[in-house]
């Protein structure tokens, strides 16, 4: 069976600045990935390559077994297979939650109104909030923001799902609300997931694998359990002290030594 | 587990005397300190002078009533030069037998125009719009110009007055947002070829002053164009103002789009939205909103703008006017010719300003944001 997710020695530079160095990764259907690392390490790059919403110089990657080459038609066919969760939530403020919805659905996979309506009426309730379905995306709280987001993409049926920082924008005690949609969501779904967090927590709960990125190279894949206790790259290290030490939530965790 | 903490709420209480109303307003607005208050009473001061010889002139000592300028009284404006040459003012030199022509393409457009801004369903208002872009300039055309449909022919040297104001500053009006809202497109897009097109337009015809566009249309253009082939003078004028302001418009867009995030482009773009749809979908109807002040805006300036066109010969609503006062049998009238026509001016501009807050309160009504 072909891997979900299949990137070759990518590379790419911002003009002379070179943000992502010979990734290789292979990520197989139903997988959930989380990808941490420090900031300016290239991890919401990377994910933004895999829907091409950043193009790269060298290196390749394949969807499903077909590799991408940059050709607008096979950018729109992918980009319904690969459905993506902005920090910002970016949903549509003009209209309400119900079109931010079914925008998708009706033009680019043509489905019919009553259709699409059904559908987003379904994924709404999956996040929890069926009763916002005619307010405007400003109306909502930003956790609520967060989750028509998450409900906005899966209306597109895609096969995978990337998050680029999805809890970082919100405020403390919307964090929750969200992880638990998302976790809900790996636990009850075959969804491909690659989540750019530094919720350590969600990825202890739900992540088969975890990334550690760093100055635009993968540094280390483990595990969540073997990462979190006895990552093997000293910047892992150094960057899990960091972060878990900040971060009152993580009692759990034994010191990295 | 604990007991309810007991809160103790400050109770509202009114706000101190002399802070609202009237005596507030006057308080703070008018006399707050020394120098507002001076500047309040120069103010007054200036009222008072100016007022009375204005309010005597436009009404008081201002001539009503009577049939040639030896009715006129001293000292006051003469309206009656005015109410004689109104109809020439709206319709230039239009054959008196089929003006009313022109009145029935007025009756269709501002039904056409009205229905467009007020109807609140959206079917609806996009079909009324798009019946008033595509349809009206046609049935326009053909009715005032005639020369078909048992309709005789007026050549558009005989159009004139508020008439061709009208028609020039609709032509404008109506190109120019469709025009410019693709040149604006190709300016910002990905494509050089289509870029350099954009930009080479925009700049061509926003870096030439009307009056030159206007004189070379008229002038220049004939010693190009193959003799055979002959446009008329009001057709080649309608271009260059349809151009010239689509160039403005394309500016305007283009900012609007730029002003919107890149995670809104984005965002269109993941959930696989080909360009098109994502301009129509979400780029467009967000940059436009935003944009109503600055398009009316050129609007309003382009309508005013318009009077230019006299300079080619077309006796436009200034231009007829300015040439009614020179009339020998009116001799002197100037004033109360300008007078009217700037307070004709300023109605219809006032008007589009109301126009485009009706239409930005609608949009905003819609968002409910």
């Amino acid at each position: 069976m072909t891997a979900m997710i299949k990137v070759s020695r990518l590379n790419k530079w911002y003009g002379k600045f070179q943000v992502l160095k010979e990734i290789d990764l292979s990520v197989e259907r139903g997988e959930r990935l989380v990808i941490c690392g420090p900031s300016g390490s290239g991890k919401s790059t990377l994910i933004r390559c895999l829907n091409r919403l950043e193009d790269y110089q060298e290196g390749s990657i394949a969807i499903n077994g077909e590799v991408l080459d940059g050709g607008i038609r096979q950018m729109r066919r992918l980009r319904r297979t690969v459905g993506m969760v902005f920090q910002h939530f970016n949903l549509f403020p003009h209209l309400n939650i119900m079109e931010n919805l079914t925008l998708g659905p009706i033009w680019v996979n043509k489905l019919a109104r009553a259709e699409a309506e059904d559908k987003a009426r379904t994924y709404l309730a999956r996040v929890g909030i069926s009763e916002q379905k005619d307010k405007y995306p400003g109306q909502l709280s930003g956790g609520q923001q967060q989750r028509v987001a998450i409900a906005r993409a899966l209306c597109m049926d895609c096969d995978i799902l990337l998050f680029d920082e999805p809890t970082s924008a919100l405020d403390p005690e919307m964090i929750k609300e969200v992880l638990e949609v998302m976790i809900e969501l790996a636990e009850d779904s075959n969804i491909t997931m690659l989540c750019v967090t530094h919720e350590m927590g969600f990825a202890r709960q739900v992540a088969d694998r975890v990334i550690f990125m760093d100055r635009g190279q993968i540094m280390e894949i483990a595990p969540p359990e073997a990462f979190f206790t006895r990552p093997k790259h000293p910047r892992a290290k150094a960057f899990l002290s960091r972060i878990l030490y900040n971060d009152g939530r993580e009692h759990k965790t034994s010191p990295p030594t | 587990m604990t007991e309810k903490p007991v809160v103790d709420y400050l109770p509202a209480r009114a706000p101190p005397i002399g802070t609202t109303g009237l005596p507030g307003f006057l308080h703070k607005q008018l006399f707050s300190s020394v120098t507002s208050t001076l500047l309040t009473l120069a103010c007054l001061a200036l009222f008072a002078l100016i007022l009375p010889p204005l309010v005597h002139w436009t009404l008081l000592d201002a001539t009503w009533h009577g049939a040639s300028s030896a009715d006129c009284h001293e000292g006051g404006a003469c309206w009656i030069f005015i109410k004689a040459r109104l109809s020439q003012f709206f319709y230039g030199f239009y054959p008196q037998d089929q003006r009313w022509r022109v009145n029935l393409v007025f009756l269709l457009i501002v039904p056409a125009f009205l229905l467009a801004v007020v109807s609140s369903r959206k079917g609806l208002r996009t079909f009324f719009v798009l019946a008033a872009m595509l349809a009206m300039p046609v049935i326009s055309w053909v009715t005032l110009r005639g020369g078909g449909f048992g309709l005789s022919e007026v050549p558009t040297n005989q159009w004139g007055g508020m008439m061709l104001t009208m028609v020039v500053s609709s032509v404008g009006i109506l190109f120019s947002l469709p025009c410019g809202i693709l040149l604006a497109l190709g300016r910002t897009s990905d494509m050089p070829v289509i870029r350099l097109i954009a930009v080479v337009f925009i700049e061509i015809w926003r870096g030439v002053p009307l009056i030159t566009i206007l004189f070379m249309a008229s002038v220049m253009l004939p010693l190009f164009l193959p003799p055979a082939i002959t446009v008329d003078n009001l057709v080649r004028a309608l271009i260059g103002v349809a151009f010239f302001a689509s160039a403005y418009m394309a500016e305007v867009i283009r900012g609007g789009l730029q002003g919107l995030s890149r995670g809104q482009y984005e965002a269109a773009d993941s959930i696989g939205l080909g360009y098109w749809m994502k301009m129509r979908f979400i780029i467009l109807p967000q940059a436009l909103k935003t944009m109503i002040p600055a398009i009316t805006n050129t609007y309003v300036g382009l309508f005013k703008e318009t009077t230019l066109v006299s300079i080619i010969g077309l006796y436009d609503f200034l231009g007829i006017v300015h040439s009614a006062s020179q009339d020998p049998a009116w001799l002197g009238r100037g004033m109360e010719g300008y007078a009217f026509c700037a307070l004709v001016y300023f109605l219809i501009c006032y008007g589009m300003s109301r126009a485009s807050y009706q239409v930005e309160a609608r949009f905003s009504s819609e968002r409910r944001k």
